[in-house]
């Protein structure tokens, strides 16, 4: 029996929605038919002297889908609907935005939209704070309110309409149930259905009916709706305090439910703790790889490898202005400016690393000590040139439109411009690898960094070898700082946030290796997103920079050094 | 290479004494202000702050240019000997500061007396510097167990060279992030500033600023002396063998990082020692202190005085400084720029700083004269001395 008539329901409510289509057209056509209708409900309910008619003719406005009655609805709660006594009684008016002059405007009756003229048809002019206001008690502002609410579920934006649908759940208002569910039944976008689900069951807890309450509870759960948290807690915390009002099956229901829920916000909080570590960790691992190339392969300390990464950043933001003055700010042309961006960023860079190298550090491979010192003063120019040229503020880097919003999946919001740093990372690393065992220059790279002397002995230019590594690894920061103008403020001092933390991670990855310059970003990255909602982002860095040092006591030469015979090293 | 000092040096180290000792804080007090030799109050501090620059540099060399570890760390060691006189100097303000209460102003501001109430606000571990012999001892203990505990979890995993530098760079780094909070009880950002006395001299008045310029002196000299007396002797030399071979010290049957660890822990006490005679004079130590940049900056004046000489450091970190102050006034955006040149510049032009550069202009003098005289057919001039014994001829 119970089968047949909830078949039945669901057989009417097909009909209904296949209703709605069919005559939706039907209500389009009508428009200038319905828009006098609307104006004559909206005068008589402004006009209606017992207040719970008034009341009844609001609810029955917000069902009306024409943007006039919400522009009405709210001048009439902020008391902008003014009574003009007319031969044959009042004559509710709105006035119009303009005004001249004298600051007075002219009066829109409700009615027709017409100005309000004289006997002798003159158009009247009023100011704002002669007149009186179309009176308006608590309860009745309190319906209006509601009414746009409700009217806000016909926003074409399903975003829109989702956020207004759960604001009209958070109020509890058992009143606006039944229009909600009606709503619900038109609704087609998945999320805003959902979301209706959660604003039903939300109003259903303040019902009395207590098999109505747990199932509401129930659904609750079986949601896992995280929206629903301090409901849930608020109800078994009332529960347990006052088990008459609410009842023992209730309060089983929402333990239960809230514990599903709990352990939904659980998963989402360690899912998206792992992403954020793995994002943090690209950034590092792209930040890094062009210093595991100069540091790890070739042994020279580039102090000034996070100005590489400033170069690239501000390049970014050249680059984006130039596309800006061609195609205007938005559009496709001008997101097309990001990929240029990166491309523009490597060769900039590369080519400073390739005037640092050929003028300050190839003088210095004997003495890493010194290129250290060296390149701390290249890093000082470099940081007052920026500042020189673009000001010591932060400029201003947008991101184009498909780097923007979040990619929501079960609660758990994936940023895309995060998103593309991970895989981005992953694009430089295989790059890098390719670089390095698939081609001759790679080849030519490893033969130098093993023993230097013996490859020139056998013929590889050592100097172009250098040359050509070190623009390399350069160029890699410049992305990398492309990259992270995406993520962080691009100013003057990008780069020195940045230098320990690179450092860091080619250390303790062991020189040389890039299995080990992927293991250590990930180590840090992760291990400092976990640490930071405990003690902070302060701590949690101080944290790992002293578990680093106590690791090299475990492994002096990193995770995985490179095996040698030399003594030296 | 002697272990006595040199009569021609022990006659130069008592002039600069007497100069230092004598004749720059009388300039400063009897010689009316008009006058052309007067020295004012303001070059007696700035001076001051530079003679405490020079006793870091010294560190810094011991290590560097002695030892071969370039420790980017030193800051770090200067600081903590700062805040340790500071923290006395803070609690000697008294009712004195803005807030009138016992305890230094920022613990007010910060609402310290909920959290450490047994005391009055003050949190325990600040309650002995009320003394300022344990303020004293703190100068030199605190960065000497750093630098201990540091030192020995680095030497004795052989970490050396480039890591070693990395490596104190991010503790550096590090202690100051630690230092900018405001739950590490030292002041944060702001750090520990506006001291009144110290032993009971009023610090704003001339006299102790001369007091204290020649208390930095002293301390600048007593330095010089025990570097110049440990360069001199066994331990020096293989000290200087660590930085040229450090294996084959090794082999040798030396354990070399304990070396080294006594070398780092006695520059960072020499460092401490400066920063607390550089505290009172500047009237405030704060965490920027320790930015990596510091670090730098102070092995750049090593570099540039000339590494490996001790008279080299002190000359470079006046010299430097000295350019910084009149750079900063004069043309403050270019500074950055002539302090990056100069890094560039003295380590590719100059590896022996100012003090080689005499040595180094007679060689390519040298070397230019011979190449004129010869004659193109003639072997390339190798060695420059046998070259101008031929112009000699």
């Amino acid at each position: 029996m119970s089968h047949l008539s909830s078949s039945g329901w669901k057989l009417w409510r097909q009909c209904r929605r296949v209703l709605f289509i069919l005559m939706a057209p039907v209500l389009l056509a009508q428009n200038p038919n319905s828009e006098a209708k609307v104006r004559k409900l909206l005068v008589e309910a402004v006009l209606e002297a017992d207040e719970t008619r008034q009341i009844g003719l609001v609810r029955q406005l917000s069902q009306l889908p024409d943007p006039l009655v919400g522009t009405v609805l709210l001048a009439w709660r902020q008391g902008g609907v003014f009574l003009f006594d007319g031969p044959s009684g009042p004559v509710p008016f709105l006035l119009e935005t303009q005004n001249d002059p004298q600051g007075k405007a002219r009066g829109l009756q409700l009615v027709d939209g017409e100005a309000l003229r004289d006997e002798k048809g003159t158009e009247l002019k009023f100011q704002a704070s002669d007149l009186t206001a179309a009176d308006t008690t608590s309860r009745l502002r309190k319906a209006i309110k509601t009414s746009l609410d409700l009217l806000a579920l016909a926003n074409p934006d399903p975003k829109m309409r989702r956020d207004a649908v759960l604001k009209l759940g958070q109020d509890q208002d058992l009143e606006i149930l039944k229009p909600l569910q009606e709503r619900e039944l038109t609704e087609t976008n998945a999320e805003v259905k959902r979301a209706y689900v959660e604003a039903i069951s939300f109003i259903e807890l303040a019902s009395d009916d207590e098999a109505i309450r747990v199932a509401a509870v129930e659904r609750m759960g079986a949601l896992r709706s995280l929206n629903s948290l301090s409901f849930l807690q608020k109800l078994v915390s009332d529960a347990t305090a006052n088990p008459k009002k609410y009842g023992a099956a209730t309060l089983k229901a929402a333990r239960s439910a809230l514990k599903q829920v709990q352990d939904h916000q659980g998963w989402v909080n360690t899912v998206g703790t792992g992403f954020r570590g793995l994002s943090t960790s690209a950034v590092l691992l792209v930040a890094a790889l062009g210093l595991a190339i100069t540091f790890g392969l070739m042994g020279v300390i580039n102090m000034a490898h996070g100005e590489m990464m400033m170069v690239g950043a501000y390049t970014t933001y050249l680059v984006q202005n130039q596309f800006r003055a061609w195609f205007g700010p938005s559009g496709a042309s001008f997101d097309a400016h990001f990929p240029v961006a990166l491309a523009v960023s490597f060769l900039a860079a590369a080519m400073v690393g390739l005037v640092l190298e050929r003028g300050v550090i190839r003088f210095l491979y004997k003495r890493p000590l010194e290129s250290l010192l060296a390149t701390s003063g290249v890093s000082l120019v470099l940081q007052q040139l920026f500042r020189s040229i673009f000001g010591a503020a932060n400029v201003q880097v947008g991101s184009p439109s498909w780097l923007m919003g979040n990619l929501a999946i079960s609660d758990v919001q994936f940023a895309y411009n995060r998103l593309f740093v991970i895989g981005f990372a992953f694009f430089v690393l295989l790059l890098t690898y390719l670089l390095l065992t698939r081609t001759s220059l790679g080849l030519q790279i490893r033969a130098v960094m093993q023993n230097r002397s013996m490859a020139a002995a056998l013929g590889v230019r050592a100097d172009r070898v250098n040359m050509m590594t070190f623009a390399f690894g350069s160029g890699l920061a410049g992305m990398a700082g492309a990259c992270l103008s995406q993520l962080a403020n691009v100013g003057p001092s990008l780069g020195q946030s940045y230098i320990v933390d690179c450092f860091m991670v080619v250390v303790l990855g062991g020189v040389g290796n890039l299995v080990g310059t992927v293991t250590a970003s990930l180590g840090i990255g992760v291990t400092d997103q976990m640490l930071q909602p405990w003690i902070g982002a302060v701590l949690g860095k101080i944290s790992v920079l002293a578990a680093i040092i106590l690791f090299l006591q475990w492994r002096p030469s990193g995770i995985f050094a490179t095996r040698s015979r030399s003594l030296e090293g | 290479m002697g272990r006595t000092i040199k009569l021609r040096e022990q006659w130069i180290l008592a002039l600069v004494a007497f100069v230092g000792i004598g004749v720059v804080p009388a300039l400063n007090a009897w010689v009316p202000a008009d006058s052309l030799f007067h020295i004012s109050d303001f070059r007696i501090n700035l001076w001051g702050k530079y003679v405490c620059y020079a006793v870091l540099a010294l560190g810094v060399n011991l290590l560097w240019g002695y030892t071969g570890l370039l420790s980017l760390g030193q800051c770090l060691f200067f600081s903590l000997g700062g805040y340790a006189l500071g923290m006395h100097l803070m609690l000697k303000i008294g009712r004195l500061g803005q807030y009138k209460a016992d305890i230094p102003d920022f613990m007010v501001f910060l609402e310290f007396d909920k959290r450490y109430p047994a005391t009055g606000g003050l949190p325990p571990h600040w309650v002995p510097f009320h003394y300022i012999g344990v303020a004293l001892i703190a100068v030199v203990v605190v960065p000497a167990v750093v630098a201990y505990l540091f030192g020995w979890l680095a030497f004795r995993s052989r970490i050396k060279g480039v890591y070693f530098s990395i490596l104190s760079q991010a503790l550096t780094y590090a202690s100051m992030l630690m230092f900018f909070r405001n739950d590490f009880t030292f002041g944060g950002n702001n750090g520990l500033t506006d001291f009144k006395f110290l032993l009971g001299f009023d610090l704003n008045q001339p006299a102790t600023k001369r007091g204290l310029f020649i208390a930095s002196m002293l301390l600048l000299l007593s330095v010089y002396l025990v570097c110049r007396w440990l360069t001199g002797t066994k331990f020096g030399l293989v000290q200087r063998a660590i930085r040229d071979g450090e294996n084959r010290v090794l082999f040798s049957g030396y354990a070399t990082a304990d070396f080294k660890l006594f070398v780092f822990v006695l520059a960072a006490v020499i460092a401490g020692l400066g920063g607390a005679l550089f505290v009172p004079q500047v009237g405030i130590i704060n965490p920027s202190e320790m930015a990596p940049d510091k670090s730098l900056e102070a092995v750049v004046w090593c570099a540039v005085g000339g590494r490996g000489s001790l008279v080299g450091p002190i000359l470079g970190a006046i010299c430097v400084n000295a350019l910084k102050s009149y750079a900063t006034r004069a043309f403050a955006e270019q500074w950055l720029y002539i302090l990056g040149g100069l890094f560039i510049v003295v380590v590719l032009f100059m590896p022996r700083g100012l003090v080689g550069l005499p040595d180094q202009i007679k060689a390519i003098w040298r070397t230019r004269l011979a190449s004129r005289r010869v004659t193109p057919s003639d072997e390339p001039s190798v060695m420059p001395s046998k070259a101008a014994t031929r112009t000699d001829e």
